[in-house]
């Protein structure tokens, strides 16, 4: 065996001995990281009151469920699939349209107000624009705030408030889109480029002249953008508002489901994905011409 | 016109009809938009039965509740003993029903991908179906499950995790369609099976992608499992609708401060880790 030979395998053997060092000491840190999530998913389990026998006991209630929303409970063709009694099946189609139309206002409205204040909030949150710390404090632990608490709490304090309806609906979305798009707002600008604001600092402009001519170009298409898919975000929103009374197509819904009218579920929940699915599409479409437009 | 500014009257025309869009002649439709759009917002604010007395007098009952409020309170032992446990039944559901949803959508997100499937077909139906599954409220699920194994936190579970394997469904398949073919190509070349493919040229690919996603759904799920007690499915939901509803204020405040503070906890955290994987993401591949 030559020199270069038994150096060579050496250096094999060393590969290969240091190779087996790191694969057992990633073997044992996978192994230690599965033992702690194993007992974290046991105590989770336990709280969470999972009962594997109820389940499998009862796990075939689910299919039951689904399958009986699409089956006719009433009229001639009682015990048939939905789709061979359309106009039994939509049979408050009128109702559950004009519903529908509420929700969607629920969600514009809140959309534009919620928008309105967002776009307020952000100049006064964002660290480019020359505003005082604890002013930009407060501003973002209140968006902050207005997020985090999610929006059926408000809405069922609302209710309380302001009396069971649509305007309890629209006030906790409001107050939750101010806090999502404050912060998104804040974050764009944030992001803006600074030299036009300089530009117009140095040439004497007010600070509403700067925002006005400095930033607002720079953000504008992307904070529309925002907009619109919170708009979307909103949608899905409203349509569980009025589970707590808040207004919208909730209602019925909550009421088909606790009430067990089985296949007045599965319209109103086949019209309710059907409209966000549209919507999506719709606002989807719009954005990407927003975006376009903004480089 | 604008001799100052060094253009003659003649050439402003030629450079206005030249760059029309700067020089606002999509100002009008702009308008028109902006007076429709405020038009639909006065239009739905009157058709939802909004007034400015009834709004006043809602402010005012609001301030009323707000001051009652004040300070926050927890009532007796056993109760804070109650609001504490069912502020671990909500995390736990959250937990539980993130990781369930998971571990069933992985292996189905493979179905889903254009670059794993086995057919077609396949891949067409898990796309559907995970359509359909985010389609319908997490909500509206835990009203099912309700119906299933009855009150309480075992159908906040299996509600968020219904609803999150449509979601986890398509961001993976996602991934892993993204992710890179060399290392597939090298497995395969080497001899390797289709499994030994996604083992070893997929998975390490996506797996950082993968656990950041998970992290972010728990603690948006954190705060779904909050208000999921409201339908009956468990968690700390459960006690602040009866409280509202009871108008206890006091302990309403402290639930909500209780909620903004384990939610704040859980951001931390999954935000702590989502940085360390995505830091060694460049290392583990």
């Amino acid at each position: 065996m030559t020199a270069a030979a038994a150096d060579s395998c050496r250096t094999i053997d060393d590969l290969s001995s240091a190779y087996a060092v790191t694969v057992s000491r990633k073997r044992k840190q996978f192994l230690i990281s599965g033992a702690v999530l194993a007992a974290v998913t046991l105590i989770a389990g336990w709280m969470a009151e999972v009962d594997l026998v109820l389940f499998f006991s009862n796990i075939h209630k689910f299919p039951n469920y689904i399958s009986r929303i699409f089956i006719l409970d009433s009229g001639n063709l009682k015990g048939s699939l939905v789709i061979f009694d359309i106009l039994g099946w939509f049979w408050g189609i009128g109702k559950w349209l004009r519903l529908l139309a509420d929700t969607l206002l629920i969600a514009y409205v809140a959309t534009m107000i919620g928008a309105i204040f967002g776009f307020i909030a952000c100049f006064f949150a964002a660290g480019n624009l020359g505003v005082s710390t604890p002013l930009r404090f407060a501003v973002r632990r209140y968006l902050e705030f207005c997020r985090t608490v999610p929006e059926l709490v408000f809405a069922l304090i609302f209710v309380l408030a302001f009396g069971l309806g649509p305007i309890a609906g629209v006030l906790a979305i409001i107050v939750h889109t101010t806090g999502a798009l404050g912060k998104l707002f804040y974050e764009v600008i944030e992001n803006i480029d600074q030299k036009p604001v300089e530009g117009l600092i140095s040439s004497g402009a007010s600070w509403t002249k700067t925002m006005r001519f400095a930033v607002l170009p720079q953000v504008l298409s992307n904070f529309i953008s925002y907009a619109l898919l919170r708009f979307e975000i909103n949608v899905r929103g409203a349509s569980v508002m009025g589970f707590v009374g808040a207004g919208g197509i909730g209602q019925d819904l909550i009421e088909a489901i606790r009430k067990f009218y089985y296949p007045d579920v599965s319209a109103i929940l086949l019209l309710i994905i059907v409209t966000v699915a549209i919507i999506d599409l719709v606002t989807e479409r719009i954005r990407h011409r927003f975006i376009a437009q903004g480089h | 016109m604008n001799g100052d500014d060094g253009y003659s009257a003649l050439e402003e025309t030629a450079l206005r009809t030249r760059y029309r869009t700067s020089f606002g002649a999509n100002d009008r439709t702009g308008y028109v938009i902006t007076a429709l759009a405020a038009a639909l917002l006065v239009f739905g604010l009157w058709h939802l039965g909004f007034s400015f007395t009834k709004f006043l007098n809602g402010l005012a009952n609001l301030g009323n509740f707000i001051t009652l409020m004040f300070p926050p309170s927890w009532g007796d032992t056993a109760s804070l003993l109650r609001l504490l446990k069912a502020l671990g039944e909500t995390v736990a559901i959250a937990f539980l029903g993130t990781m369930l949803a998971a571990v069933i959508a992985l292996p189905l997100s493979f179905l889903a991908a254009n670059n794993t499937t086995v057919s077609q077909i396949l891949r067409f139906f898990a796309r559907r179906s995970f359509d359909t599954l985010r389609g319908v409220d997490t909500l509206v699920w835990a009203l099912i499950w309700v119906n299933v194994v009855g009150l309480g936190p075992f159908a906040g579970v299996l509600a968020i995790a219904i609803s999150d394997i449509g979601s986890f469904g398509k961001l993976f398949s996602e991934a892993i369609e993204a992710s890179d073919r060399k290392p597939v190509e090298g497995v395969i070349a080497s001899g390797g099976s289709r499994l030994h493919a996604i083992r070893f040229g997929i998975l390490p690919q996506v797996s950082p992608v993968l656990i950041s996603q998970y992290l972010y759904y728990f603690e948006s799920n954190t705060r779904s499992a909050t208000i999921i007690g409201i339908v009956g499915a468990g968690g700390i939901g459960l006690q602040l609708s009866e409280q509202i509803r009871t108008l206890e204020w006091q302990t309403v405040c402290f639930i909500i401060i209780m909620i903004l503070i384990t939610v704040s906890i859980i951001d931390l955290i999954s935000t702590r880790l989502r940085i360390a994987i995505s830091g060694n993401a460049g290392t583990t591949i």
